[in-house]
């Protein structure tokens, strides 16, 4: 290999990594407080909820599908989570015991959508475009009619408490205590570490990650992107498998709208419609062809945190989000144009 | 002893359409079959209802002196019957164990109780296979889609050599490969039979079929016209073969 064609691999493979760390020596040069514990803790809380999201995505694309219905299906778990936590709460629950049960039948729920576009897909042979988009909508209708256009607001207070809390919570020179701040301590004396929504959102990026990587689903769900008809032949149940990954996908984007419930104490329809590219855009930064067959779960999550620093440090230096779009659309360009002009670079070797 | 693999008066039809007619074959064990046919004689279906895609609508087939019913690819396949498809097969975006294992992945426990993929297990085992099989490939860790198609055909032959096949249906082994390749397959083919693998060959080009085969099967519209040994025939009668000597008669001199 040349010289010049092993810089060009370096690049080509480690443009994304390059990009991340561009953005945090501007982000930190120019927005005040961008590196304090705290700006880095707000980063990665925004985080939680595009990062599930684009774990899901990654499944479903390196199969060769996509999901358009992750956003959604994200919003109608809000909702749904939402609605129930406040209803049971009516009904005479506690807030423990109520949160606790509408979590859990939502996540029941939440298979659904997964279900629905799993066998429209791998039964039926609808093209996932078609089937996800299709079942966007009707999660995204099921929302609006619940909440009759409006935020689904009556949660228990207790939502907010576990979605804006902290694992430690340091009290310098005093003491420390887990979960709940100590009694009658708050303010600036106060240093909170790892948000409670992080650190549940990295426990299932891992799992996610280490499925994909280390198992023997993960290694299926990269022939069945390869080449479908490979997998077949060498006996696995491609149909069977290809329900579960749509199923994990709904399953990742309820967990999103839960996490998003208990974060903003509110149930969206529209909680993620921005995500639907954000999720997409995210997995193609990290190196996953939408042709299928590759990607991985951490190069999604780097693609989300370039997503992430890249809002969070525009709206520190008093940008208009809206330029957020553009910007993201450029980056999605730039990355499939990589994908497209050097894939012998990115995926010599796996 | 008898054939390895026997099918006897197969008849598959697809609606009105007779698609193989009455026939049948024998394979014996380090024997090669060239099977022959113009497009559309009926080859393929055969292989295919051999191979478990489709099931046929009369007949039997024998394997190993046994009459056996083959209703799936994976019925095929855990019998030792083994096809190597003319576009392979492989996942090209997987590397060359995680292709030989695939379906079969060799796990490993970590943790105790966390199934993992044994990676080192499955590199050094499709090591061992392409050494017996005398074929190189650059990089075990090379994907599929950076090998060359002769290369790509190596490992389909080794991964099916590897899960014990002891019947190998090749559909165009040797197309689209460059001379030299066409050449490295051929030798390989040589090697299987040594090993002591019945195998079928499908293929157009018939100077590798006559360097290959021992004897020939000639299909027609569905129906086995004639059955030669290689040695003793030569291009020129199978061709008459293949296309029908009624043809040939009208077309002569």
């Amino acid at each position: 290999m040349t010289r010049r064609a092993g810089f060009t691999s370096f690049i080509g493979q480690r443009w994304a990594v390059l990009f991340l760390v561009l953005e945090l020596l501007l982000f930190s040069s120019t927005a005040g407080g961008f590196f304090a514990l705290n700006g880095v803790q707000i980063v990665l809380f925004y985080s939680t909820t595009l990062a599930l999201l684009a774990t899901a995505e990654t499944f479903v694309i390196v199969t060769g599908g996509i999901d358009l219905s992750v956003g959604f299906v994200m919003g109608f778990a809000s909702v749904v989570s939402a609605k129930l936590s406040g209803g049971l709460v009516d009904a005479g629950l506690t807030p423990a015991t109520a949160l606790v049960l509408a979590i859990l039948i939502t996540l029941a729920i939440g298979l659904l959508p997964g279900l629905v576009n799993g066998l429209l897909v791998a039964r039926l042979k609808v093209p996932p475009f078609l089937a996800t988009f299709a079942v966007q909508g009707i999660t995204y209708g099921i929302s609006l009619l619940l909440t009759q256009g409006s935020a689904a607001v009556d949660v228990p207070n207790l939502a907010n408490v576990i979605g804006n809390g902290y694992i430690i919570y340091l009290v310098p020179g005093k003491g420390i205590s887990f979960f709940a701040p100590p009694p009658g301590q708050s303010g600036a004396l106060l240093v909170d570490v790892l948000p409670t929504m992080v650190v549940v959102t990295v426990l299932f990026v891992a799992m996610a990650a280490f499925i994909l990587k280390r198992t023997r689903f993960g290694q299926h769900t990269y022939a069945i992107g390869g080449n479908i008809d490979a997998a077949v032949r060498a006996g696995i149940n491609t149909n069977r498998h290809l329900v579960m990954i749509y199923v994990i996908s709904s399953f990742l984007a309820t967990l999103s709208g839960i996490i998003y419930m208990l974060e903003y104490v509110t149930g969206k329809s529209d909680a993620g419609s921005s995500f639907m590219l954000d999720s997409v855009v995210a997995v193609v930064i990290g190196g996953a062809s939408l042709f299928g067959g590759t990607g991985t779960v951490w190069r999604s999550i780097l693609g989300v945190m370039i997503l992430s620093v890249l809002e969070m440090g525009l709206k520190m230096l008093g940008v208009q989000t809206f330029d957020k779009y553009i910007a993201v659309g450029v980056i999605l360009i730039f990355a499939v144009l990589i994908d497209q002009f050097f894939p012998e670079l990115i995926h010599k070797e796996d | 002893m008898g054939y390895l693999l026997e099918v006897k008066n197969i008849t598959k039809r697809f609606g009105g359409l007779v698609a193989v007619n009455n026939v049948s074959l024998g394979v014996n064990t380090g024997e090669v079959v060239g099977l022959l046919g113009d497009n559309g004689a009926g080859k393929s279906t055969l292989i295919k209802v051999i191979s478990g895609v489709y099931p046929a609508d009369e007949g039997s087939i024998l394997f190993q002196g046994k009459e056996v019913h083959i209703s799936s690819p994976m019925d095929a396949l855990a019998m030792g019957i083994e096809t190597i498809y003319q576009d392979l097969a492989l996942a090209e975006n997987l590397n060359t164990p995680s292709n030989i294992f695939l379906g079969r992945e060799k796990m490993k426990k970590v943790l105790g109780f966390l199934s993992v993929l044994d990676h080192e297990y499955m590199q050094q085992e499709s090591r061992k296979i392409l050494e017996k099989l005398d074929i190189l490939i650059p990089s075990l860790r090379n994907r599929i889609r950076a090998l060359s198609g002769g290369q790509r055909q190596a490992v389909a032959i080794s991964r099916s050599i590897y899960w014990d096949a002891k019947f190998l249906i090749m559909d165009e082994p040797t197309a689209a490969l460059g001379v030299a390749e066409q050449k490295k397959v051929i030798d390989t083919i040589n090697r299987l039979k040594s090993h002591g693998i019945g195998i079928v060959v499908i293929s157009h080009q018939m100077h590798d079929v006559f360097q290959v085969a021992d004897r020939l099967v000639i299909m027609r519209r569905g129906e086995k016209v004639a059955e030669r040994v290689t040695r003793e025939t030569n291009a020129d009668e199978v061709v008459s073969l293949i296309v029908g000597a009624e043809t040939v008669a009208q077309r002569g001199p």
